[in-house]
């Protein structure tokens, strides 16, 4: 009580200084919850073996985990890459044109698809890779990069699909009438007209694509048996899999593995703000 | 031959007029074709399958001889009948309910509390999504080793606090594994409860409080009568969204303790991958698949009927 009335006294000046009081309590719960990720990046940075009790500091970075992780790592890094790149493509190629038909085109059928997209993401993934497993290896496609891409684009297409859909609601049908009436076909006015519109959400879709491939664990762990196509996520799995004697470098690998992520908040976090909610509730 | 039909019409046809109605309401059908065969494909047939699957003796002799002979609801009978079974279905209940319970309170505490006005704010919010964001099985391989028996950093934290030498392996004594799990489960699920939570505040209009402040009623009273009330409808969609994810939740539980020790951590979802990719016993795998997608459709429904009032609202 006394310090409101306080604040109201001191006018702006008070109000300024409970305001950083809110920053520094909003500091502290993030410091709180992202410790995990300072504590990886912590320990990837310090000399390997399995020393007792890790310092709290990297005080001598030392670059040796690294230099595992790179070395091991590297051709996993570039399969990851290549998956979550494809799935993007695929997801959006596939999607967006759905998304459009849903949200803009009067089919009775498209109602049904997007009831059908919601049911899909409620479908356990373990379902769908026990009986991918059994259809990849009659088709040939274990193993593959394609495979992956096509296993992991069953997280990019139905977010895609509702989160371009939500956004293509709000496009106004006498744009794209108009481009009708002065000759554009259906095809023509979608790619020429409702796509450059759509820019933000075709971004959010894409982003949440390649962040889906690239984490993926389940389909990379039971569509691949050997080691010629492995994305990383399997690669760090593997090192959890024995008795673990250099944790730095599987902190690094981590870091490594979580680069993406990091750097999409980095440069694009209102593509990713607005994913976290529109592929939900709307 | 429909596709590359449907692909060059438009550009040969100078305008749409031209083409009759069918040829439009084909064009039309073509915007939804890729997208329904991929759902029918890589959604529909996997359910089809582990419903065949799992009346079938389908294992690792299947690959080699493409024979899977019938066996009824033999699978069923073995999977149910098993102590395995019961013990996960336990650990999914627990592991799901206390989940979603921790994923709940803590986001709504955070969401709530970033809904002041303060500098950095947005910075803050937008860096809370990273553990949301970086792979599932990242994060099991950091808190793996936080929770270290001899060498986490929990210990070595919880020993400082305490004045004394702590030494629990959380992730592998079986009487606190999967409390621990549960715990990172938890951690994983603030940042969406939390951007999903903000998001429904930020919908209900400030007005609201100013008038209820008019009349007395701030604070707890203020979130009693107008937050939860209007927020109610989002909290249902998170609620559900959450259920249905924890259900199918694997990477992190594989990533941390394997399903173990002693299947003290194992849920339906890791046991059905442990039949299927660790014992290749596909039709058993298959079985508790089909046990979980049932469970999982229930809840389904029940986000669909959420969903359709949330957008009414």
């Amino acid at each position: 009580m006394t310090s409101t009335t306080a604040t109201k006294a001191a006018g702006s000046f008070g109000l300024e200084r409970s305001a950083s009081r809110h920053t520094i309590f909003g500091l502290v719960i993030v410091v709180v919850l992202l410790f995990p990720v300072y504590w990886m990046v912590n320990v990837s940075l310090q000399p390997g073996g399995r020393a007792v009790g890790t310092p709290w500091f990297p005080i001598n970075p030392d670059l040796s985990g690294y230099a595992t992780a790179i070395a091991e790592q590297s051709p996993n890094l570039v399969t990851s890459l290549l998956v979550a790149g494809g799935s993007v493509l695929f997801s959006l190629v596939i999607a967006a044109p759905a998304a459009y038909a849903v949200a803009q085109l009067r089919i009775p059928f498209a109602r049904t698809l997007l009831f059908a997209v919601l049911i899909c993401q409620m479908i356990p993934g373990i379902v769908v890779s026990n009986a991918l497993y059994t259809a990849f290896n009659q088709l040939g496609l274990l193993n593959s990069i394609i495979g992956l891409i096509i296993a992991n684009s069953s997280a990019g297409i139905p977010f895609g699909i509702l989160i371009m859909h939500a956004f293509m609601l709000s496009i106004p049908p006498s744009v794209i009438e108009a481009a009708r009436v002065d000759g554009a076909g259906p095809v023509r006015a979608f790619v020429s007209i409702v796509l450059p519109m759509s820019r933000n959400a075709i971004i959010t879709a894409g982003l949440f694509a390649f962040l889906f491939a690239w984490g993926d664990f389940l389909f990379a762990v039971t569509l691949t048996t050997t080691n010629e196509v492995r994305p990383v996520t399997v690669g760090l799995y593997s090192y959890l899999g024995t008795y673990v004697n250099d944790w730095s470098a599987v902190m690094a690998t981590a870091v490594l593995a979580s680069t993406p992520a990091i750097a999409v908040l980095a440069v694009a976090q209102r593509y990713i703000s607005a994913g976290a909610t529109g592929g939900a509730v709307k | 031959m429909i596709m590359t039909e449907i692909k060059t019409k438009p550009v040969i046809a100078p305008r749409w007029r031209v083409s009759g109605r069918n040829k439009e309401r084909l064009l039309q059908q073509a915007f939804l074709l890729p997208a329904t065969l991929y759902i029918l494909l890589i959604f529909g047939y996997p359910v089809v399958q582990n419903v065949i699957m799992a009346l079938q003796q389908y294992t690792t002799a299947t690959f080699f001889t493409g024979h899977a002979p019938w066996i009824g609801l033999a699978n069923y009978q073995a999977v149910l009948q098993s102590r395995d079974f019961g013990r996960a279905a336990m650990n999914t209940l627990t592991f799901t309910a206390f989940s979603i319970a921790g994923q709940l309170i803590f986001g709504m505490l955070i969401a709530l509390y970033f809904r002041r006005r303060f500098p950095l704010n947005n910075l803050l919010r937008g860096l809370l999504l990273l553990p949301w964001l970086i792979p599932l099985i990242v994060s099991s391989a950091v808190w793996r080793w936080m929770l270290d028996k001899d060498s986490g950093v929990v210990n070595q934290i919880l020993g400082a606090l305490t004045f004394s030498d702590v030494r629990i392996g959380w992730l592998t004594d079986t009487t606190v594994a999967l409390l621990a799990v549960i715990c990172v489960n938890i951690w994983l699920g603030i940042p969406f409860n939390v951007a999903l939570l903000y998001s429904g505040l930020q919908d209900i209009p400030q007005e609201l409080y100013e008038a209820a402040a008019l009349d007395g009623a701030t604070g707890a009273k203020a979130f009693k009568h107008i937050t939860w009330p209007l927020l109610r409808p989002v909290v249902t969609v998170v609620l559900v969204l959450g259920v249905v994810y924890t259900l199918k939740a694997l990477d992190i539980i594989l990533g941390l303790t394997g399903g173990g020790p002693a299947n003290a951590t194992q849920t339906l979802s890791t046991e059905s991958y442990r039949l299927s990719f660790q014992q290749f016993d596909f039709g058993q795998g298959a079985a508790v698949g089909n046990i979980l997608i049932v469970i999982s459709l229930v809840f389904a429904l029940l986000y669909l009927r959420a969903n359709r009032k949330g957008s009414k609202a």
